[in-house]
């Protein structure tokens, strides 16, 4: 069970970290800008919909690297609960 | 206590409120990870607390939530916990109810005003957590009195009755539950899912709890497939907000920061723990959360002129209160389930080792 281990995934948590860390630096430098944009509601409505899924998508895979990078992994063994 | 000031219906952000949103979203994650989801039952009254419109609240949580839920559903769907069946279905009626409820907010908000919003999603907030917490922190204790096996407990009444209605052309098999289950029964639930979370933006309160106390699916299952329902109504429901102008697309995406870090963490946690566990969880800080919301309504009656009259002082420290309970609801989410986690790994570690002297023995 304790098997081969499985490699780090250092690259990805390195390439997803730095683009997270530009996005969120983005929306924070240009936060005025962007609030301008989200309450003129109607179809500029998908500026905040289209944000969340790149957020998402970019932090989701850097967080993701993240705690696999720390070694935090699920329960491997089957048990009964 | 970190109160934001307003611009419009849009706070301004400075580094506190910025760092306590992100520890906001971190505890939400790690919630919402380990009950499967709904964690965000701590997000929209902790962005409340911090002086955000209830209604910009509810639009900017689900928005965080909506691209989350689908990443949450594919990777859970891979672990075969996800009925997508029975998510598409409950999904399409909880559309409907997204809608009907956002309309009713939008109503609210254009008549109300702010404080008539945030009164509205507070009293929800106080009515579905007292029914849902208390419900699911009775149940979690009798899980656990009787050996913690939900697997062998046998379902309730309401459970057998829809299980024996029988009405044609109306039947769909559902995986989960492993039988057939007339869609006149999930489109009430579905739409009652959509409305409260676009009253609340968390559906899950009714979507889990009616997956598993009225159809009678395992609570695995039940909070996987929730994922599916939330990413329908979480899409429809943020495009229908965005559209008026109601999302604030840094709050939402600040709590997703700390969220996403907390999700998956809280998921990993899920694997260490018995079921009964995760109700606790829910339970306690349901009731917990509710008495922060609570405290709150005395003050929006004020700002409407409405039956009450308060003192400046009175006000500040119902608001005082009310954040430092919300805190309190954060801090015990938080402790419980890394609490959990670190037990569960230490424990894990120590069997993985004493497996490995054990075959190495065996070899000797």
């Amino acid at each position: 069970m304790g098997g081969l281990r499985k490699k780090k995934p250092y690259k990805k948590f390195l390439f997803f970290g730095i683009l997270s860390f530009i996005l969120y630096y983005l929306l924070l430098a240009y936060q005025d800008f962007i609030l301008e944009i989200c309450s003129r509601g109607r179809w500029y409505a998908l500026f905040p919909i289209a944000t969340a899924f790149v957020f998402s998508l970019v932090h989701g895979n850097f967080t993701d690297a993240f705690w696999s990078v720390l070694g935090v992994e699920p329960k491997r063994r089957k048990e009964v609960k | 206590m970190v109160e934001a000031v307003t611009h419009g219906s849009f706070i301004d952000l400075n580094l506190v409120n910025t760092l306590y949103l992100i520890f906001v979203g971190f505890v939400g994650g790690l919630v919402s990870g380990f009950i499967g989801s709904g964690g965000a039952f701590v997000l929209t009254p902790s962005m409340m607390s911090m002086g955000v419109p209830g209604l910009v609240a509810v639009a900017s949580n689900m928005c965080h939530k909506f691209p989350k839920a689908l990443v949450g559903a594919i990777k859970r769907a891979k672990f075969g916990q996800v009925d997508v069946k029975l998510g598409l279905i409950m999904g399409a009626s909880a559309e409907a109810g997204v809608m009907v409820g956002a309309h009713i907010q939008e109503f609210i908000k254009e008549t109300w005003g702010d404080a008539g919003s945030s009164l509205y999603v507070s009293f929800a907030f106080v009515l579905v957590l007292s029914i849902v917490g208390t419900y699911v922190l009775l149940d979690a204790i009798k899980t656990k009195n009787s050996a913690g096996d939900i697997g062998s407990q046998p379902d309730n009444a309401i459970i057998r009755f829809i299980h024996s209605l029988r009405i044609p052309g109306t039947m769909v098999y559902f995986p989960s539950i492993g039988k057939e289950i007339s869609v006149l029964v999930t489109i009430p639930l579905g739409f009652a899912t959509g409305m409260l979370a676009a009253t609340i933006a968390v559906g899950g309160f009714i979507g889990v709890p009616s997956m598993i106390y009225i159809l009678g699916a395992p609570a695995l299952k039940a909070s996987a497939t929730e994922l599916v329902i939330a990413f329908v109504m979480g899409f429809g429901g943020s495009f229908k907000y965005a559209w008026s102008g109601f999302v604030d697309i840094r709050l939402a995406m600040l709590i997703l920061l700390g969220s996403l870090f907390g999700v998956q963490l809280g998921a990993i946690g899920t694997t260490y723990v018995k079921d009964y566990m995760i109700k606790i969880v829910m339970g306690t800080i349901m009731l917990i959360v509710l008495v922060s919301r609570a405290l709150m309504i005395p003050v929006y009656l004020h700002q409407l002129n409405l039956w009450i009259t308060l003192s400046p002082e009175m006000i500040s420290w119902l608001k005082k209160i009310s954040f430092a309970v919300n805190l309190l609801a954060l801090l015990v989410g938080c402790t419980i389930v890394l609490g959990a986690l670190i037990k569960g790994i230490s424990e894990e570690r120590r069997l993985r080792t004493k497996e490995a002297l054990t075959m190495a023995e065996e070899k000797k």
